[in-house]
């Protein structure tokens, strides 16, 4: 085991290394809490909340692809208050004693949603808030902010206002211009960028003849989307002065690097985590064999290196 | 006690029927024994080889002597396909044991039991009839299968009666198992198959006022109650077949 130092700064906070457990596929951290060496996990993203509980999408819910899942959940979860009553508290007796950075994944149906949703975790001990307007699977829920920068700036300008933790906005791939998204939100005054969440797809069941999800569209993540998500990311970082967070597709050292080497302050692992729950784990060990072998002491020497 | 991922062996593979087959690996982590009901996600190519997701397969027999667990499966899809060729010695993925399970030590020792079976449902079955007879109790076994039964043998030192049926008369009584049961003559119905059955059962067990278990199965991502895939209605909300289950009162997912 190599001793290079993959401490990462990001608004603040001095992370065990720049990987996250991504939002909706990490539960709220505890369930793989015991498999990931904490040491080596920056932060968790917990499952999107939305200020009520809701049970989410009926019908399939997971479709496999060549190196990728689609997914249609719908932000199943038991709500703000009940997260901060009973998942925050059993995160923070887990993850906080080895320095696991918190972040509460926060969606809603209305801009007032938003805000009240907000306004519950800003008084929790959570340590930042990642703002959901990219969930492609509820139809009146994020993903309305998610496409029109000018409807994404309208909420990240109400949820600031109301909210005094540091504000990360993670965006949808969906988003028409991502430059101009960025920019957007930036503007809004988010404090970081995460992109992007999952692709918009589709799959037909041919026996049934009929859509596999109920939504028509379920969004496509895992290693299939990776090179598109780092391209968004590169966009990302050269439209704005704010830190960015990338994920999409991260499943080794290198993966995980590459979005370094474009500039992301950070990353986040996502569907790598169903195929083996360990692979953060692996993704950091292979992230310090890589630096060593190369003779790079902190990701600070190569952040972004990539873009000359 | 949270599940764990480790990488093992598998120690054997034999051919029950020609899509049924029974693996075992070896399970060594002291901290973490499997018990009836529970499962495991098993893996055993890479990321990008085969399919993304690993696959859910309940616990067939856990020999803790031998430090051995095996599977009892079927080949439905590529997943089960790619395990169904390995061989001994070659590396398996486990992660588990996961689930709630069903829970043999809480089950007074002079109830009447009743197993139920359907088709591949049967596999968990027989670790159950094992931690019952551990425990004084000897189930009945009822059996269902399309065309032919498997793994019937290692039923019959563990269960007082077992019957089998089969859709196609093959073997044994021809109709559904449900037909064969009588729930009034049961304390306790504990049933693992497809679930227009084990609604079958659950509502004769209604019917009879007998407590009914479903042993529930759905797609899952991550096995461990972290990507809400496998979520289920129950009577107390939504909850997640591969943690809070898959072992659920029968009432609570059929119930009115």
């Amino acid at each position: 085991m190599s001793e290079q130092n993959l401490k990462t700064s990001l608004l603040g906070f001095s992370l065990n290394s720049p990987l996250m457990g991504a939002s909706g596929t990490f539960g709220y951290g505890v369930e793989y809490a015991h498999m990931v060496e904490l040491p080596k996990l920056g932060a968790v993203c917990g499952k999107g909340l939305t200020l009520h509980g809701q049970y989410g999408n009926e019908g399939e819910r997971l479709w496999e692809t060549p190196s990728g899942l689609m997914n249609s959940i719908g932000l199943q979860n038991p709500g703000v208050e009940h997260f901060i009553q009973v998942e925050l508290p059993e995160m923070e007796a887990q993850l906080r004693p080895a320095g696991v950075a918190i972040i509460a994944n926060l969606g809603g149906h209305s801009e007032e949603e938003y805000e009240e949703g907000a306004a519950l975790l800003s008084a929790s001990s959570v340590d930042m808030i990642e703002l959901n307007i990219s969930c492609p699977n509820v139809k009146q829920g994020g993903m309305v902010y998610g496409v029109k920068a000018e409807a994404a700036a309208q909420v990240v300008r109400r949820v600031r206002a109301a909210c005094t933790k540091p504000l990360m906005v993670k965006l949808s791939p969906q988003a028409e211009d991502i430059p101009a998204m960025c920019r957007a939100v930036e503007k809004a005054g988010a404090d970081a960028i995460s992109l992007t969440n999952t692709f918009q797809g589709c799959a037909i069941d041919l026996e049934k003849r009929r859509p596999v999800f109920n939504n028509i569209f379920a969004g496509l993540s895992g290693p299939a989307i990776r090179p598109l998500a780092l391209r968004m990311v590169w966009q990302a970082v050269g439209a704005v002065n704010i830190p960015v967070v990338g994920l999409g597709g991260i499943a080794t050292g290198r993966d995980a690097l590459e979005f370094i080497m474009a500039g992301a302050q950070a990353v986040q692992v996502g569907a790598a985590n169903f195929v083996d729950p360990r692979v953060i784990n692996r993704i950091y060990d292979e992230m310090a064999d890589w630096m060593q072998a190369n003779g790079v002491k902190s990701l600070d020497e190569i952040r972004g290196c990539a873009r000359g | 006690m949270p599940a764990v991922c480790c990488d093992s062996v598998v120690l054997d593979q034999i051919a029950l029927t020609e899509s049924v087959r029974l693996l075992s690996a070896s399970w060594n982590d002291p901290e973490h024994l499997p018990h009836a009901g529970q499962f495991f996600m098993l893996r055993c190519w890479g990321m990008g080889e085969g399919p993304f997701l690993s696959r859910p397969i309940s616990l067939h027999y856990w020999d803790p002597g031998k430090k051995m667990v095996e599977f009892l499966y079927e080949i439905k899809g590529e997943g089960t396909r790619r395990l169904a060729q390995l061989e001994a010695g070659d590396a398996i993925q486990l992660t588990g044991p996961s689930g709630n399970g069903f829970d043999a030590q809480a089950i007074p020792q002079r109830a009447r039991l009743a197993l139920v079976g359907g088709g591949i449902g049967t596999a968990p079955l027989y670790q159950l009839a094992r931690e019952l007879n551990a425990r004084g109790i000897r189930p009945d076994g009822y059996f269902g299968f399309r065309d032919e039964p498997f793994a019937m043998e290692s039923f019959r030192g563990l269960c007082g009666v077992v019957r089998v049926a089969t859709d196609s008369g093959r073997f044994g009584f021809h109709g559904l198992v449900t037909e064969m049961l009588e729930p009034e003559n049961y304390d306790l119905i504990l049933t693992c198959g497809p679930v227009p059955m084990m609604r079958g059962v659950y509502s004769k067990c209604a019917a009879a006022g007998v407590r009914c278990l479903v042993s529930m199965e759905n797609k899952m991502a991550c096995g461990i109650g972290a990507c809400l895939g496998c979520t289920c209605h129950t009577k107390e909300g939504p909850r997640s077949v591969c943690k809070n289950g898959p072992v659920f009162e029968g009432s609570e997912v059929f119930g009115e």
